[in-house]
């Protein structure tokens, strides 16, 4: 029973990063690693069950805390990436004409 | 197996279920606000069920309470992740892709 | 089913590589990082590695993370496009492959007990535990005691990154500049997320409590000094990510960080000497007390006290180094 909840993790853990690898737009990216966290998280927790170790579930709570403080670090860098765009682009052209950001979400989305 | 056991297994299978469901839903939805939608769903309703199920399988001991504070933390903190995330792209300009649609079908 | 897993693993690993490596958004590439970093870690566990996995993923998928995202912040954000592409390089690196693949065809399978270091190595520390030292953990008393010379230098490696980055960098924004109103207000963290700001200072706490749990149950299950000054820093970093950089520079201020890196290392280092005025040898715990084995815990305390110190100081002190810079 265990073993199969393990292997489908396992397997969200691979579309995840399929997200992440073809995501057209930052936030996709963003997104996938902070599934592929959590699912990390659960798939330690199975694990550690399955082994019959209960203190590999340090392990899981200290990812859980690292995957949320990084998810939050990357977002406060697109807000400070943001705010640089503002102090860079010259008057009168709009923030969000500036390519750097992120990708424009348009259909037909490219690679990396 | 006891009725424990049970449970605990067909919460395991549900967990898994929701889990796989929430990645493909992540893979296959068009918009990343809709794949929001999707990868939250096995953060908090699929680690509810699986840890739920090795809470159950664990019984009373320590395991038992540190599972729990990992599922408490989960479920403070994965909302907020997903609430700043869909924020974030909101505020960088990053449509939804049903406003779009909308605003098309508006124009005469 | 543990060789199943770990393919699978190494597999996902594999990909994640060679996506951060084609990614020409560099953002991409760090956001991947912190994937490979996480599949490492949950690879190191499967190969029953369970300190190496905490500290992998405490400073490899949080910290470095939020460390290369503050470099990607002063830098540019995508790759300069190569003028021809590197022929050298990739027979170099197919060259010292096909090294690697001849030469690992000698190695002995995993966890073969006829290798030399499960019949000497592994066959002398596990009993030596139990007679000198007397906890669970037997890498604490591996890296703590019977290794305590390694360690140290391990701590004065980290002790001299950090010299060097800030030499580098500088401690703190430059006095006399007035940052625009557009900065200003960046540097003011999240603060205008309530619910991220809620809920983030409540776990505060939680984390601090945790990092403190693995630092003082390092001797019983798998923690120590390296992985809880991560998290320690970890719970400081959030800090200044919800509230403002100086914010958390005014917790905790960088003359103190400057204090607890090398302070960590005196600490470490102290113990040597002392031992050494009691009449043993460097870093010899068994003179710090009458009974041995409760001196070999004693000293082993010390001194994992210490690591943590320098730990937590040198990437507070890097992080503020590498977000001041963004500031102004």
């Amino acid at each position: 029973m265990m073993i199969g909840a393990a292997v489908a993790i396992a397997v969200t853990m691979f579309l995840a990063l399929l997200r992440a690898l073809m995501g057209p737009s930052v936030y996709d990216r963003v997104l996938a690693v902070n599934m592929f966290g959590t699912k990390t998280v659960l798939l330690l927790s199975v694990v550690a069950h399955i082994a019959g170790r209960s203190d590999y579930l340090d392990l899981a709570l200290a990812y859980a805390l690292i995957n949320f403080i990084g998810v939050l670090a990357v977002l406060e860098f697109f807000r400070l990436r943001k705010v640089q765009q503002t102090k860079e682009a010259p008057p009168g052209e709009a923030v969000g004409a500036a390519d750097e950001v992120d990708e424009r979400p348009i259909p037909g989305e490219g690679g990396s | 197996m006891t009725i424990i056991d049970w449970i605990s297994g067909a919460l395991g299978v549900f967990g898994g279920f929701f889990v796989l469901v929430g990645g493909i839903g992540a893979l296959r939805m068009p918009d990343v606000y809709t794949r929001l939608h999707a990868s939250s769903l096995t953060d908090t309703l699929g680690s509810l069920c699986i840890l739920g199920a090795l809470m159950l399988q664990a019984g009373l001991s320590l395991a038992t309470l540190k599972l729990a504070a990992i599922l408490i933390f989960l479920l403070f903190t994965s909302p907020v992740s997903s609430y700043a995330l869909g924020n974030a792209a909101l505020l960088s300009g990053y449509e939804p892709r049903q406003l779009r649609t909308l605003e098309r079908e508006k124009r005469p | 089913m543990t060789g199943i897993l770990s393919g699978f693993i190494l597999s996902l690993a594999v990909l994640t590589a060679l996506g951060a490596m084609r990614a020409r958004n560099l953002f991409a590439s760090v956001m991947l990082m912190g994937i490979f970093s996480l599949l490492m870690a949950a690879e190191f566990l499967l190969l029953d590695a369970p300190d190496v996995a905490l500290t992998e993923a405490a400073v490899g998928a949080g910290i470095s993370t939020v460390l290369l995202l503050s470099a990607l912040a002063l830098t540019g954000e995508e790759e300069k496009p190569q003028p021809r592409p590197p022929w050298i390089g990739l027979a170099a690196v197919i060259i010292v492959t096909a090294i690697v693949f001849y030469a690992v065809k000698d190695k002995p399978m995993l966890g073969d007990p006829n290798t030399p270091v499960q019949t000497h190595v592994a066959a002398e520390y596990f009993p030596m535990t139990r007679e000198f030292v007397d906890i669970p953990n037997v890498v604490t008393a591996v890296l703590a005691s019977f290794r305590g010379y390694d360690t140290l230098g391990e701590v004065i490696v980290v002790l001299t990154a950090a010299i060097g980055v800030l030499f580098l960098i500088g401690p703190e924004a430059p006095v006399g500049r007035k940052s625009p109103p557009t900065l200003r207000q960046a540097s003011e963290g999240l603060k205008h997320h309530q619910p991220v700001r809620i809920v983030g200072k409540i776990a505060i706490p939680f984390i601090l409590l945790f990092a403190l749990y693995v630092q003082f149950h390092g001797e019983y299950s798998p923690g120590g000094g390296f992985q809880a000054g991560a998290l320690f820093a970890a719970a400081i970093i959030l800090y200044g990510l919800l509230e403002g950089r100086p914010a958390a520079a005014s917790i905790i201020p960088t003359r103190i960080l400057r204090i607890m890196a090398a302070g960590g290392a005196l600490i470490y280092g102290g113990v040597g000497v002392v031992t050494l005025v009691l009449g043993g040898n460097f870093l010899e715990y068994t003179v710090l007390n009458d009974d041995p084995v409760v001196a070999q815990q004693f000293g082993i305390i010390v001194i994992e006290a210490g690591v943590g110190i320098t730990v937590a100081g040198v990437l507070l002190a890097i992080y503020h180094a590498f977000a001041a810079r963004g500031e102004t």
